[in-house]
């Protein structure tokens, strides 16, 4: 008698599993391994405390989360009013419209980075105002991060709300506070970490546009793994701590109200 | 006039609104008193749900007034509005708990109150309501609602019925002048829906506020309403009591929308006399004779009897057990009448039945064309009416043509050969007309009215075999009983397929 050939759901885990293992769990260990030894492989803290005790390095820290906070705020001002009007909106182009802020996504990165520096160069701006037009680099290269989760957030919201808002009493101004924001928290949340994120960490915009001037914290680890690997991984950790703990305080773990603005 | 204006709270004058060129209001007036509870009710697409947004300020009209207390409040948006909605989906804040969704309308809240300085002087503030204030005035709704104790209860472990309640309590805590209900209980089940309906009606009586209420459920606006306003396509058709809208339907679309009936053309014959179902009954309406009217008759107002008593005698078809009646289907000549009576029936058994007098109900027909179903026959003419007419059944199919041996080819090249295909015939007012010879026509009939209407006589010739009407205008002077035969132009003979999933296949 043959057993019939059966996949279990278990069984159909395994090829994850085996991934996660290697590229993820693997990689972790590695780089924690490498923050807390020395150049001869000696388990040692010096990493952390050379890393604390540089003012450097803690500038540089400060820098990059100033330029991310901005970047992420200038992105949630711009784009909420176009989520807001485009989702609720009964025009039959807004998805034309909608499509225009997305598709810069989808044009190559280094490219659209150039662009604007172009741009920049041709106003007289490139070289004279280095953390502005990271800045500006910045927001227009996450723009679209930012409209996505929030017209999808927006768009779920029952204009049945809004109407009932208004038959309590409430103006357009007390049912933006107490209607529309709160139940677009999500949108925002996940907003703000799909920008702050890259904003950190994405020295390819800084090092374009701020003329090499702006060192953000991904510029910093991208140099030091050039050298100094048990300093680089260090850095590494302290930034993967930095992103856990604002995701867990923004409350991003939350499956329910988890949008990534995929489904468009 | 005067009397009227302070016991009318609200009343819509003249009221249209259209949506892009589409006509939803179609002139709609109507006045509610204070302290009443109106139910409009209708089918759904019949504007009663529009005219509730345009009450609540959801909704602008396009023309006509509104006026609450006598001011015009047309264009008024619904915060500045002394009315609340309970919504159809409820539309309790999902990021909100039950006391917060009930406290939203409290917290926007602002009264004057009048206060007195050191001095003696009286001064007034415009304020907003208290922590306390408010939390007594939710803890109240929520006794109303019998919801004690659910103030911190998220929205979304409440069960539809519960979510039902913070929605009411949530419109009520403002203490409105009207409260605007929109079909609030097409969500529940049948049970918790008898419940609530009892509940609502117990609320208003202890609020003693106005109530609008908006259903497509006849059952639930005849149980909950002092006043019923009966839509259909944008229009009132009637407003009444439950009792009168039951009892003296103003048209065949209120008599069967709002309970079963049995629905008759019939003809006036003379004083308090009526024809239909092929005999002539006693009535208490008055019309004119030959006047052409539709007759409602109540399935519980037929009292059924010996088929020898009756004044109608027919074949039981059917008999369907509904708990406290049956629903007997009774074949009489080509009518069918349905009863509702506790006496059993068997299927097959002949019997009798009567109407009184003072349950028939009748009512003018509007005439816009003449309707009757048809079959087509070999040669592809149409029979109906004991007549066959020459038509174009190309009209069936778009596109279609007949090849030379009569055959009909439709646009996918498909043969079709029509013969019994039953259809429904359509002929306008204006495009019959009649002759003395009898072979001129495609049916024949005696003349049984002839009516002048200003400018031109509206003639009704009734066929002989199967009692069937032809009606139409004309500008010529014909006599009654005349023998006359019907000409209808083969290109006026309108034809639709009867089965429309035929006509998709």
């Amino acid at each position: 008698m043959i057993k019939p050939l059966r996949f279990t759901r278990k069984s159909l885990g395994i090829p994850y599993a085996v991934f996660l293992v290697f590229f993820v769990i693997i990689p972790m260990l590695v780089i924690v391994f490498y923050a807390f030894t020395d150049k001869n492989n000696h388990i040692s803290f010096v990493n952390f405390i050379n890393f604390f005790s540089d003012p450097t390095k803690l500038s540089t820290i400060v820098y990059s989360l100033v330029i991310a906070l901005i970047t992420t705020a200038v992105c949630l001002v711009i784009a909420y009013p176009v989520a807001y009007i485009l989702a609720r909106s009964k025009m039959k182009q807004k998805y034309v419209i909608l499509m225009l802020f997305i598709t810069p996504m989808w044009i190559n990165f280094v490219l659209r980075v150039n662009a604007i520096r172009e741009l920049l160069n041709w106003i007289g701006l490139l070289g004279e105002a280095n953390y502005l037009n990271t800045i500006i680099g910045m927001v227009y290269d996450f723009l679209p991060f930012m409209i996505l989760p929030l017209y999808t957030t927006l768009l779920k919201i029952d204009e049945s709300l809004y109407e009932a808002s208004a038959d309590l009493g409430g103006n357009s101004f007390t049912t933006f506070t107490r209607v529309t924001i709160p139940l677009s928290m999500p949108g925002i949340m996940s907003g703000i970490t799909m920008v702050f994120l890259p904003s950190m960490t994405n020295y390819v915009v800084s090092d374009m546009l701020g003329n090499s001037k702006v060192t953000i914290i991904g510029k910093f680890i991208e140099t030091y793994f050039g050298s100094d690997w048990h300093m680089g991984s260090m850095i590494a950790l302290i930034l993967l701590i930095v992103v856990f703990v604002s995701t867990l305080l923004s409350g991003g773990f939350k499956s329910e109200d988890n949008v990534r603005g995929t489904n468009l | 006039m005067s009397e009227n204006a302070s016991n009318c709270i609200i009343e819509l004058k003249d009221v249209v609104k259209s949506f892009d060129d589409t006509l939803v209001i179609d002139h709609v007036s109507l006045s509610v008193r204070k302290g009443e509870f109106v139910t409009l009710l209708g089918p759904s697409g019949c504007g009663k749900t529009t005219t509730l947004r345009m009450i609540a300020g959801f909704d602008l009209p396009t023309s006509g007034q509104i006026l609450l207390n006598g001011k015009d409040i047309s264009l008024l948006p619904p915060n500045k509005r002394p009315v609340n909605t309970v919504f159809q989906r409820y539309a309790l804040f999902p990021h909100l708990n039950v006391f917060d969704n009930i406290a939203f309308g409290l917290r926007m809240k602002r009264v004057v109150n009048t206060y007195r300085n050191p001095k003696g002087e009286e001064y007034t503030r415009t304020e907003k309501l208290t922590k306390a204030e408010i939390a007594a005035k939710v803890k109240k709704a929520l006794e109303m609602v019998d919801l004690e104790g659910f103030e911190k209860r998220e929205i979304s472990t409440l069960s539809g019925g519960q979510q039902q309640r913070v929605a009411i309590a949530r419109a009520i805590v403002n203490e409105p002048e009207i409260l605007l209900l929109d079909e609030p209980l097409g969500a529940l089940d049948l049970k918790m829906r008898k419940e609530m309906q009892i509940e609502l009606k117990a609320m208003h009586r202890r609020l003693g506020i106005t109530f609008i209420y908006v259903t497509h459920d006849q059952e639930e606006a005849l149980t909950m309403s002092d006043t019923v306003v009966v839509m259909a396509d944008g229009v009132v058709q009637q407003i009444g009591t439950p009792t009168d809208v039951y009892n003296e339907p103003a048209n065949t679309f209120v008599a069967d929308f709002i309970g079963e009936s049995n629905i008759f053309s019939g003809t006036v014959t003379g004083k308090r006399k009526v024809r239909f179902c092929g005999k002539t009954f006693d009535c208490v309406d008055d019309f004119e004779k030959n006047e052409m009217v539709d007759v409602v008759v109540r399935p519980e107002d037929i009292v059924m009897c010996e088929p020898e008593l009756g004044m109608l005698k027919g074949k039981v078809i059917s008999v369907v057990f509904k708990g406290i009646h049956y629903e007997i289907t009774v074949q009489v000549g080509r009518y069918e009448v349905v009863i509702q009576s506790t006496e059993r029936r068997e299927v097959g058994e002949t019997i009798g039945m009567n109407i009184p007098a003072q349950e028939i109900h009748i009512m003018k027909r509007k005439y816009t064309s003449n309707i009757y179903d048809g079959v087509i026959t070999k040669r592809n003419t149409v029979e109906f009416a004991d007549g066959e007419f020459e038509c174009d059944v190309t009209q069936l199919y778009p596109g279609s043509h007949l090849d030379e041996e009569e055959y009909l080819v439709t646009a996918q090249g498909e043969k079709i050969d029509l013969t019994g295909t039953e259809v429904t015939v359509e002929v306008g007012l204006e495009d019959i007309s009649i002759s003395d010879d009898a072979e001129a026509g495609g049916a024949q009939g005696h003349i049984i009215s002839i009516i002048y209407k200003g400018d031109h006589y509206r003639v009704i010739v009734r066929t002989d075999e199967s009692e069937e009407d032809f009606v139409f205008a004309t500008d010529d002077l014909w006599n009654e009983n005349d023998y006359v035969s019907v000409i209808i132009p083969k290109d006026k003979i309108k034809l639709t397929l009867k089965h429309t999933e035929e006509k998709a296949a």
